[in-house]
């Protein structure tokens, strides 16, 4: 167990490495850079080129791109991802101050993306009224494929602009949260129901659902307690996934619902090619889903106990 | 005619009603059914962006300026119907004959808001703390150009001086950019500045700012040294300021007509109507400077060739283009430089839009028509691609018509969008045929920075009289005789095509009908002393 988790981890690290490398590849290959970014706005490049050019000097970005390179990974590997070029504020600062808000609002998504998309799953796959079943298993696939920008905008349109039910903007409060927080768990929510209802169906008819029925079990025990047991697998799976997911769909939730958040962050530093702040968004996002899905494998094996560690570090079913 | 004469009347009794229940009179916003001017109350408006900076010196987006612009005084202000610079916290100044040294006489009692009083001394902390601003305050920087030190002449006189002619120089001293904070705030660095603020003298002070979010000012009490153009002398209506950042132009659209903000920043064409039915006031003045059009990199050919660009120039039919894609009240270029910028002049007659005298051009010039209808010369197609940048939601709409425009005469135009941040990198390496773009700028000076061989040339023009004509209208002191320069300057320009004018960008402003006298400054941004709610 001790070893699987130090080889995980020690993955982890490659990934963030590598995500860091990649990213840094790509936004050096961009023409520009963020110094003549700054330097267009609002001046539409009336700028004199000679001062951009000291400017670019004083921020490093006139060196070759392996020294930069080792200048900020020598830096990143002690903490220090340098200041925004934008805003002049350490990188991680701007990511510890807009974290919170995006924490509550994916969440939030996350719980209504289970809790919505599970019960849909259970009661779909548990009715025994044909048309009902229909109607709900028709609802993840529209859930899929509508845009979560169109869905927040009806959304604002509906409940604030004529219902005037929550506000229409701004990170306040719990009634600032609601339109958002549903925005944002619609596509979750579909793909966590289209999941376990697929994997839901696939074990009621497996033997033990026979034999648990045939040994007297109730309906709603063979469903929550055998059959949803056993099919909770792919849909953590699939949970682990979401996670990266709801963090990129709230670039979108957090610019329709004009909240700050590392969505809004995010967009503001690739459109100002902002590098440092680029990449420190980057690797925060790698390191989050790094962990969330190390955590979604160690829980494998409490949900299934015939999943256990076999030697040479990798999960086995017996 | 009776009928003509009695509504007439009618119109002027109530335009004099009107005026004296305002006390100063004037027209502004919402002029309809207001009463008397009244003090108190907060204005919630939004706008579509953050600069993630509050610094005035360092902001060049009108959606930020709105807010930071009201923290600030500046050394003068300039009167938007005439151009004129007029006192602010100048009471007067001197501008050598040379252009090349400024004095200005500061109005006494002036103090900042933390207490420290405006002195000689502060507007020269402010002057020397400009040049290193660094990449965000290229803006002040750039006014600032060739500065070569400011001398305290005593506590209420400084003389500002620069290597070379500058007369540009004073009408810079009425933007937001070269805003004065207290002696402190210079003493910052510039992102201290941008995050925590400065400290100004301005009619309102920062109650808080977060990223993303919002900017809320409130009212300083005891202000008493408003711009000599300000209805209303002494402190502010408004109570308290409040912007919030929507970046969705159908929410905050929303967001007014439900009253959800009271007052929203860049309205597009789409939203007129639904604005319009829902009572909401729409306020629109075309932005000074530079107006929206391609300009030509004239050193790649077949732009060489002055037919060619001419026959641009003169196969763009503005008007069409105004009409359809621009909000209503949108003019037609009639010159490099838009209508509101002081020293503009009409050269409307010589930018008409004529197809046969374009094909004639091109005819002279060798280019024959080929089997597509795209002209063709030595076995060469007419095709030019101009680079555009999302800047503004017209950009696509306005190019996709010139195309068809210029595709009639046998030009064929290509669109290519790059991101904004790649924009210098464009202008510097010259990799391209047109650019479409605008500067906002409420002096003619813009012209040389953007046309002059001596700076940066961007355009790649030739070394001609254009030069002299441009180091002169730098150099001179007199305005009269500044403009009759500036006016052969256009003429230049819209003679040899170097660029060919399209539209006057126009900045548009909704506001809930209980908003009045929010006004357009010299630079098509707002000033909110004299804006009140009631």
């Amino acid at each position: 167990m001790r070893r699987y988790v130090i080889r995980r981890l020690a993955q982890a690290v490659g990934v963030l490495w590598a995500a860091y490398t990649v990213s840094f590849l790509v936004l050096d290959y961009l023409p520009g850079d963020p110094v003549s970014a700054m330097a267009g706005l609002g001046t539409e490049g009336t700028a004199d080129p000679a001062q951009v050019a000291r400017l670019k000097a004083e921020y490093g970005f006139d060196k070759p791109v392996l020294v930069q390179y080792a200048d900020y990974l020598g830096k990143a590997l002690r903490g220090d991802f340098g200041d925004s070029v934008a805003t002049g504020r350490p990188v991680t600062a701007t990511i510890a101050d807009a974290l919170p808000q995006t924490l509550e609002l994916t969440g939030a998504a996350l719980l209504l993306a289970v809790v919505f998309g599970g019960g849909l799953a259970l009661l779909a796959t548990a009715t025994p009224l044909r048309w009902l079943r229909q109607a709900l298993l028709s609802l993840p696939p529209l859930g899929v494929s509508v845009p979560t920008f169109w869905v927040g905008l009806m959304l604002v349109e509906l409940f604030s602009f004529r219902a005037r039910l929550f506000p229409a903007f701004g990170n306040d409060g719990l009634r600032g949260l609601v339109l958002p927080a549903v925005t944002l768990s619609v596509l979750s929510g579909s793909m966590i129901a289209q999941v376990l209802a697929k994997s839901l169906f696939t074990a009621l008819d497996e033997p033990y659902v026979e034999t648990a029925r045939a040994k007297g079990a109730g309906r709603a025990r063979v469903h929550l307690r055998h059959a949803l047991r056993n099919a909770s697998l792919p849909a953590l799976t699939v949970v682990g996934v979401l996670v990266g997911q709801l963090m990129a769909n709230s670039v979108v939730v957090e610019t329709v619902f004009s909240r700050n958040g590392l969505g809004r962050v995010t967009a503001s530093a690739v459109s100002a090619q902002d590098l440092p702040l680029v990449q420190g968004v980057i690797v925060f996002g790698s390191l989050v889903f790094v962990l969330v899905n190390l955590v979604v494998d160690l829980i494998y094996p409490l949900l299934d106990p015939r999943i256990v560690m076999a030697g040479a570090g990798r999960w086995r079913i017996t | 005619m009776r009928t003509t004469t009695a509504i007439s009347a009618v119109v002027l009794v109530a335009a004099v009603g009107t005026s004296a229940a305002c006390g100063s009179g004037g027209s502004g916003s919402g002029s309809a059914g207001s009463g008397a001017p009244k003090s108190g109350g907060t204005l919630t408006f939004a706008v579509g962006s953050d600069a993630g900076c509050v610094d005035p010196q360092q902001v060049g987006s009108n959606d930020t300026i709105y807010s930071v612009r009201q923290l600030v005084d500046s050394l003068t202000d300039q009167d938007p119907t005439t151009g004129k610079i007029v006192p602010w916290l100048a009471q007067s100044w001197q501008v050598s004959t040379d252009a090349r040294s400024f004095t200005f006489h500061l109005r006494p009692g002036v103090t900042f808001s933390d207490g420290t009083p405006l002195t000689a001394a502060v507007v020269k902390a402010n002057f020397d703390a400009i040049p290193k601003l660094g990449p965000l305050g290229v803006l002040a920087e750039g006014y600032l150009s060739g500065y070569t030190g400011t001398t305290v002449v005593d506590g209420y006189t400084a003389k500002v001086t620069f290597k070379q002619p500058n007369a540009q120089f004073l009408q810079a001293t009425a933007t937001h950019s070269l805003g004065l904070v207290s002696e402190a705030s210079t003493h910052k660095t510039p992102q201290q500045r941008c995050a925590q603020g400065i400290v100004g003298s301005g009619p309102f002070t920062l109650a808080s700012y977060t990223q993303n979010q919002g900017i809320t000012l409130t009212k300083r009490k005891g202000y008493a040294w408003g711009s000599s153009l300000w209805k209303k002398s002494g402190e502010a209506y408004l109570d308290r300021l409040v912007f919030k950042v929507l970046p969705e132009s159908g929410v905050r659209t929303g967001a007014l007509q439900s009253g959800q903000v009271d007052a929203i920043g860049s309205v597009g064409r789409a939203d007129e109507t639904a604005l319009k039915a829902s009572g909401v006031q729409l306020l629109a003045r075309a932005n000074p400077g530079v107006v929206f059009g391609l300009s030509a990199n004239n050193a790649r050919p077949p732009l060489t060739d002055e037919s060619v660009r001419q026959a641009i120039t003169l196969g763009i039919d503005r008007k069409q283009v105004a009409d359809t894609v621009f909000p209503a009240g949108t003019k037609p270029a009639t010159s490099v430089l838009a209508h509101t910028t002081p020293g503009y002049t009409d050269l409307g007659a010589l930018l008409a839009h004529n197809q046969a005298k374009a094909a004639s051009l091109l005819d002279a010039a060798g280019w024959q028509p080929g089997p597509d209808g795209i002209r063709q010369k030595n076995g060469a197609k007419l095709h030019l691609t101009v680079t555009w940048f999302a800047n503004a939601a017209t950009n696509q709409p306005a190019l996709e018509l010139v195309q068809q425009q210029l595709k009639t005469v046998g030009v064929q135009l290509d669109l290519k969008e790059l991101p904004i941040a790649q924009l210098v990198q464009t202008q510097q390496s010259g990799d391209f045929d047109l650019l479409w773009g605008n500067i906002t700028r409420a002096d003619p000076d813009i012209l040389r920075t953007w046309f002059s061989t001596r700076l940066a040339n961007v355009y790649r023009l030739p070394k001609t009289g254009l030069d002299t004509l441009l180091d002169d209208e730098a150099a001179e002191a007199d305005p009269a005789k500044r403009r009759a320069t500036v006016a052969q300057a256009q003429q230049e320009i819209a003679r040899h095509a170097y660029a060919a004018p399209v539209v006057e960008l126009q900045t548009e402003l909704g506001a809930a009908k209980k908003v009045h006298d929010l006004e357009f400054d010299a630079s098509s941004r707002i000033q909110l002393h004299d804006t009140w709610i009631g």
